[in-house]
């Protein structure tokens, strides 16, 4: 078969593909690396060679998944490989050992292309934190992909990736897939362990699948969740994932949380987010109007907790063990040069921010207070879900904006995550899915909007049922333009 | 404050126990003691990037046992905290260890309150290279991860100690304590076991607390009691002189006797306590706890109080049994023998004589001796019953220390046995008084002393054989005392 036919196929088909015989795992892997090869989107940081990938391919499981490749976020430790998290201070860096999440992709024979570029320690929303140079929008290259799993996104929009690991700690899968066109899907808290991604912030953090479709989302869950002994904050799904057959709404209703979205929000995507609450009713869901009395100060809790978690998180490297070392003059010296040279802007900012918020004499006015926000869009969320099954709002405020459009101003950069945050801070699962296109706020061709779902916890499998159902109905089947997909 | 002679010494302990788990807190790496360095290292214990903290279920019960065993009330929902600190000892920056809920709290050993308990990892030891010894102007410091990640409990008692004496006394009643617990080596010159000090003076009564300093790094108790005397007679001194003592970390050199300020409270760290979000809170449930109640061994204070108030056993003889379990456990052999030993009487041949003839024959330990605790009991038995004399025991106990040997075969093959035939005694104690007449024409005039001239004769005339307490009182009465 053709190389094109076999890049244009979701993990599943191409799964299905390698079950018929149509490819080999093997062929499918080298038509893969090829393309991987011709990244014009600064996607890739590492790139797998055929030989050590291919090993993985021919001891494959019987898994149906297995020889569909995967590319993965640079945050993941995969022993042997170098792993940066998109900062220099982790340059050359190779891990002894691999995160679960990658470790149970590969037993189930799934080869890894490459480690995808992202925001620095994934602190960002448009992947221009990398220390490796900005990633570039399959849609257009004058546009940022979203991050922190900017690269992850971009590689799997751009048909560069059948699909693609990322993670996401205030919006990081889900407002990059939005902007890229693409699935991205954050589960609940505690469904795959978190042993081997490198922690920006413990408490939020989780990974998840960038997919071409909601069935390849639930396909990569179902293979990531479980309890890990490694990780205590792991509890997986109980019963696990299926994929999802759903072909209409009925009988499920969807909250508007009026309070929190409109602020900042883009005609354009206004526009789509209303299409595609009428498919909802179309197939015969209710739109009802909710409150989360709280959301609003999501943003500002997330940008103390956040930091503050990040602030010891990063206190690792020091210099002594692993990474670059800047100066041996004294332990000072070492310290302040490492640390100094080796994060970069955004990350500094947030640690300076976390240290302060941590404290003592500080501690209560901002950490203190930040978790009690947090304690009550918890309960806001759990009110939410007494009233309906699902909270719907757009993914981002905004379609794809231009390369160093918000680098100046950190807050509005922030702002991004404004409809992202809330789900990350109440630790529910949640997915943005493409519903169509708009025009940017400065014209032009139009630009992917994503449509966000979220869910009580653990309930991944409604989730994706209703994702699934709707994706159907909106029938989104653009590709960027020029990508060869 | 006027006069030193009208303040009092108040002093509360941190002690650190290192405990004895195979794996260390939160990883599985293997404990070690004098292994090649950074043997015992993996990812977690490395603080390599993406790495999480499992904790170790038996530190956990360990430490539920050392609560139960300070009468402690245990948090039904206890959490980590992260205690932030740049070192390279420290591999992530942060120790984890508790903060505002320990898993444990108000106990009591003793006479002495205990504050709180809880659970830590310890650091990793630093070498440094050069003449400083420390990490300025060493050539170079070196890390060895071996120890960092090792299981820690932290004791905190209350202020309510007096003295350096009563630290000592009660430092070793709290080390016998977690040794017979089972969960710490308490070896305090290699560090399983650590205690500061925090000593302050005030008026004799006050219920106020006065400026403290900080005692670190005493590795005796010994060493601890001498310290702290300086420190209170130091600020002491401080405050006769019209001074103010200041807050400050000061180490006591016992070689010099010599106390040293390490820092003061300028460079105090802030250490940005934070909920530690990797770990989910310890809740212990009902079985575990009552699995901790019921592995509690029989405690050296518990111990101690029962052979004193049941058994008549004296206080010395008692404190010095229940500190070492096998010496209790001997004692015990001892009086099993038969019921007609007097316990008191066991107690003191145990812990007296018999320990006193192990350390002659060779520094035996009881590990080593052939002396078993039946064979022990059946000497005290002869004794108590009359049957050999003081002087005689000790001659068999030597024997039996030396052989293993059967006392009661030795008294036979030895004739050992005292002279019960009263008139056979009374020809005895005759004749003595007849070929001694100096002595006994003193002790006639009243000059009770010179008895003791005769009773040697008599226990020369019997070759020890004769009860000494008999014999006195038979030569009292033929010379008409
Ligand atoms: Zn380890």
């Amino acid at each position: 078969m053709a190389d094109r036919d076999l890049l244009r196929a979701t993990a599943a088909e191409t799964a299905s593909l390698i079950a018929d015989g149509q490819v080999s795992a093997t062929e499918c892997l080298d038509a893969w690396l090829a393309r991987v090869g011709e990244d014009d989107l600064n996607g890739y940081l590492w790139k797998a060679d055929a030989a050590a990938a291919g090993q993985t391919v021919d001891r494959a499981a019987a898994d149906p998944v297995a020889g569909v490749p995967v590319a993965v976020k640079d945050i993941f430790c995969t022993a042997g490989v170098p792993t940066t998290a998109g900062s220099r201070i982790l340059d050359g860096y190779l891990p002894p050992y691999t995160a679960t999440a990658v470790s149970r992709l590969a037993a189930a024979g799934v080869p890894m292309l490459g480690k995808t570029n992202m925001d620095e320690f994934a602190m960002g929303s448009s992947n221009e934190n990398s220390a490796f140079g900005p990633v570039l929008n399959p849609w257009d290259h004058g546009r940022v992909p979203g991050g922190s799993s900017g690269g992850s996104a971009a590689v799997v929009a751009g048909g560069l990736a059948p699909w693609a690991l990322g993670t996401d700690t205030g919006g990081s899968i889900r407002q990059p897939a939005a902007l890229c066109g693409i699935v991205g899907l954050k589960p609940t808290y505690g469904a795959i362990s978190r042993y081997g991604m490198i922690a920006f912030a413990s408490s939020l953090d989780q990974c998840g699948p960038l997919t071409r479709d909601v069935t390849d989302a639930a396909l990569m869950l179902s293979r990531l969740e479980g309890r890990d002994e490694m990780d205590s904050t792991s509890v997986g799904i109980e019963g696990g994932v299926d994929p999802p057959s759903a072909t209409d709404l009925k009988g499920l209703r969807f909250g508007i949380p009026a309070d929190l979205i409109g602020e900042g929000m883009e005609e354009g995507v206004r526009e789509v987010f209303d299409q595609t609450a009428a498919t909802i009713e179309r197939l015969g869901g209710s739109i009802e109007s909710i409150k989360l009395p709280h959301s609003d100060h999501g943003i500002s809790a997330y940008y103390v907790l956040a930091p503050a978690e990040a602030s010891t998180n990063l206190s690792r490297y020091d210099g002594v063990r692993y990474g670059i070392r800047e100066s041996n003059a004294d332990l000072d010296s070492m310290y302040e040069e490492t640390r100094g040279e080796g994060f970069g802007p955004e990350v500094k900012r947030r640690i300076m921010l976390g240290t302060y918020a941590l404290s003592s004499g500080y501690y209560e006015a901002y950490y203190g207070r930040a978790q009690r926000v947090r304690t009550m869009i918890v309960r806001d969320f759990t009110a939410a879900f007494e009233q309906v099954d699902f909270v719907i709002t757009p993914t981002s405020p905004t379609v794809a904006f231009g390369l160093g459009e918000k680098t100046a101003d950190p807050w509005s950069m922030y702002l991004n995550d404004l409809y992202t945050v809330p789900m990350s801070l109440a630790g529910i699962p949640a997915i943005s899915i493409p519903a169509g296109t708009a025009e940017p706020a400065g014209g032009g061709p139009g630009l992917p909007v994503g449509f966000q779902i979220a869910a009580p916890a653990f309930s991944e499998q409604s989730l994706l049922e209703a994702a699934f159902a709707l994706e159907g109905a909106i029938g989104f089947n653009q590709a960027p333009p020029g990508a060869k997909r | 404050m006027t006069g030193t002679g009208e303040l009092e010494a108040v002093i509360g302990l941190e002690i650190h126990v290192q405990l004895s788990t195979r794996t260390k807190m939160f990883c599985g790496c293997e404990l070690s003691f004098g292994d090649q360095p950074n043997v015992h290292t993996c990812p977690v214990c490395l603080a390599h990037p993406g790495v999480l903290p499992v904790p170790n279920r038996k530190a956990i019960e360990y430490a539920l046992l050392i609560a139960a065993a300070l009468e402690c009330e245990v948090a039904p929902r206890s959490i980590f905290h992260r205690k932030n600190y740049f070192y390279p000892d420290s591999p992530k920056a942060y120790q984890i260890s508790q903060f505002d809920i320990p898993i444990a709290g108000a106990g009591r050993l003793g006479d002495v309150r205990i504050h709180r308990v809880h659970l830590e990892e310890d650091a990793a030891k630093m070498i440094h290279v050069g003449e400083s010894g420390r990490i300025q102007g060493s050539d170079a410091s070196l890390v060895d991860f071996n120890r960092g990640g090792t299981p820690l409990v932290e004791i905190v008692t209350e202020p309510d100690l007096r003295s350096g004496a009563q630290v000592r006394e009660w430092g070793q009643l709290l080390r016998a304590t977690i040794k017979q617990l089972g969960v710490s080596d308490v070896n305090m010159e290699e560090g399983s076991l650590r205690c500061d000090a925090n000593v302050s003076v005030r008026p004799s009564g006050s219920d106020r607390l006065g400026t403290k300093t900080e005692m670190k790094n005493m590795n005796s108790f010994r060493f601890i009691e001498r310290g702290i005397e300086a420190e209170i007679a130091r600020q002491k001194e401080v405050i006769a002189s019209g001074g103010k003592v200041v807050q400050e970390t000061l180490h006591f050199d016992p070689s010099t006797s010599e106390l040293h300020s390490l820092r003061s409270k300028e460079e105090a760290h802030d250490y940005r306590y934070m909920p530690e979000p990797d770990l989910v809170p310890i809740a212990p449930t009902r079985a575990m706890l009552d699995a901790a109640a019921g592995a509690l061994p029989e405690l050296p204070a518990g111990r101690s109080r029962r052979y004193r108030e049941d058994l008549a056993v004296s206080d010395s003889a008692a404190l010095q049994l229940s500190f070492e379990v096998e010496w209790a456990e001997f004692f015990e052999g001892v009086i099993a023998h038969d019921t007609e030993i007097e316990p008191r009487a066991a107690a003191n041949w145990v812990t007296g004589e018999f320990a006193a003839e192990l350390r002659k024959q060779g520094d035996q330990g009881l590990s080593e001796t052939r002396v078993t605790p039946d064979a022990l009991g059946a000497l005290v038995k002869l004794v108590g019953s009359k049957r050999i004399s003081h002087a005689s025991a000790k001659d068999v106990l030597a024997e039996m220390v030396a052989e293993g040997a059967d006392p009661l075969e030795v008294v036979e093959e030895r004739g050992l046995e005292q002279i019960s035939d009263s008139g056979e005694l009374e020809a005895i104690v005759a004749t003595a008084i007849d070929e001694n007449p100096k002595p006994a024409e003193q002790v006639r005039s009243g000059n009770e002393k010179a008895i003791g001239a005769l009773v040697g004769a008599v226990m020369k005339a019997t070759q020890g054989r004769a009860d000494g307490g008999e014999v006195t009182r038979l030569l009292r009465r033929d010379l008409g005392l």
